[in-house]
């Protein structure tokens, strides 16, 4: 088995690959909070954050505070798994090369 | 994808594990200035109590409010210009000075030193003040140990030498004084000027 085969293809983006970073090391984030950190549009960043929701990388919860709606995200268990796996690869094939 | 492209990728993992979790704008010339205030507050109460006709602290009286007045004024003047340039720095750097991981320090930090500083009223009020620059110490140092888990930079170490100094300070309380000046006053100048060095460097 290659390394390249534990290089995460959802990964290979880097609002993704971002989103995860940030997850891997908060609790949760809320959107707006994602959305400062990586300097992206809103509809780019929903996207992604669907792309990883659908493979159960991430959580979403969504909740009021006060009247406000607020969308907080956390990584699950195997999202952080995938994560850890991704960035072992990454290091790997730096090493190597 | 290339190398090149692995490396920007981790190195952008890095900066927004960094960036989201840490309070990384503390300025390192609010420590000097804190160190300061520290070696002048303490040349004043030095000046107070040799003048007072004694030579050491009684609890009542106006020499030992003039002393309470002083440290109160010390912090304040140390938190105020923190505040300053650590406002100052955030900005030039881009980044929002109030937001999750600000919160998180300061909280992180004041749950030690409020904890502490309760206390060593509490026992104030019961006469016992042989142990209180000790415990001031001692409890700054826990903060510090506390909130470097949320920022960058090396307070973990100034915790540990802080509390170390008020071990000793319990063991001497007749060097209370002068551990005091040392932990606040010449540490925070010395840790300070590392900070500085550091930032100017990048």
């Amino acid at each position: 088995m290659g390394i390249i085969d534990n290089i995460n293809k959802l990964f290979d983006h880097r609002i993704r690959l971002g989103i995860m970073s940030i997850l891997a090391v908060n609790d949760n984030a809320d959107f707006n909070r994602l959305k400062e950190l990586l300097n992206v549009t809103d509809g780019n960043l929903a996207s992604h954050l669907k792309a990883l929701e659908k493979e159960a990388y991430i959580l979403v919860e969504k909740q009021f505070i006060g009247r406000k709606p607020n969308t907080s995200y956390s990584a699950t268990k195997l999202g952080k798994a995938e994560f850890k796996k991704h960035i072992n690869a990454l290091e790997k094939l730096i090493r190597k090369e | 994808m290339s190398e090149q492209d692995y490396l920007k990728d981790i190195s952008e993992i890095k900066d927004l594990m960094n960036r989201s979790s840490r309070f990384i704008s503390l300025s390192g010339l609010s420590g000097i200035f804190a160190g300061l205030y520290a070696l002048i507050g303490a040349a004043v109460a030095y000046w107070l109590v040799m003048n007072s006709g004694r030579e050491y602290l009684i609890l009542d009286g106006k020499i030992f409010r003039l002393i309470m007045l002083d440290l109160f004024l010390i912090a304040l003047l140390s938190v105020g210009t923190a505040i300053f340039l650590t406002t100052k720095k955030a900005r030039k750097e881009g980044v929002k000075m109030w937001d999750s991981s600000t919160r998180r320090l300061l909280l992180n930090f004041l749950i030690p030193l409020v904890a502490g500083g309760i206390y060593i009223l509490i026992i104030l009020n019961q006469s016992k003040y042989g142990q209180t620059g000790a415990l001031m110490l001692i409890f700054y140092g826990l903060a510090l140990i506390n909130a470097s888990k949320y920022t960058v930079g090396n307070i973990r170490y100034l915790g540990v030498v802080e509390i170390l100094l008020g071990l000793i300070c319990a063991v001497y309380p007749g060097y209370g004084f002068w551990l005091w000046v040392l932990g606040f006053g010449v540490m925070h100048i010395v840790y300070g000027t590392m900070m500085y060095i550091k930032e100017r460097k990048k």
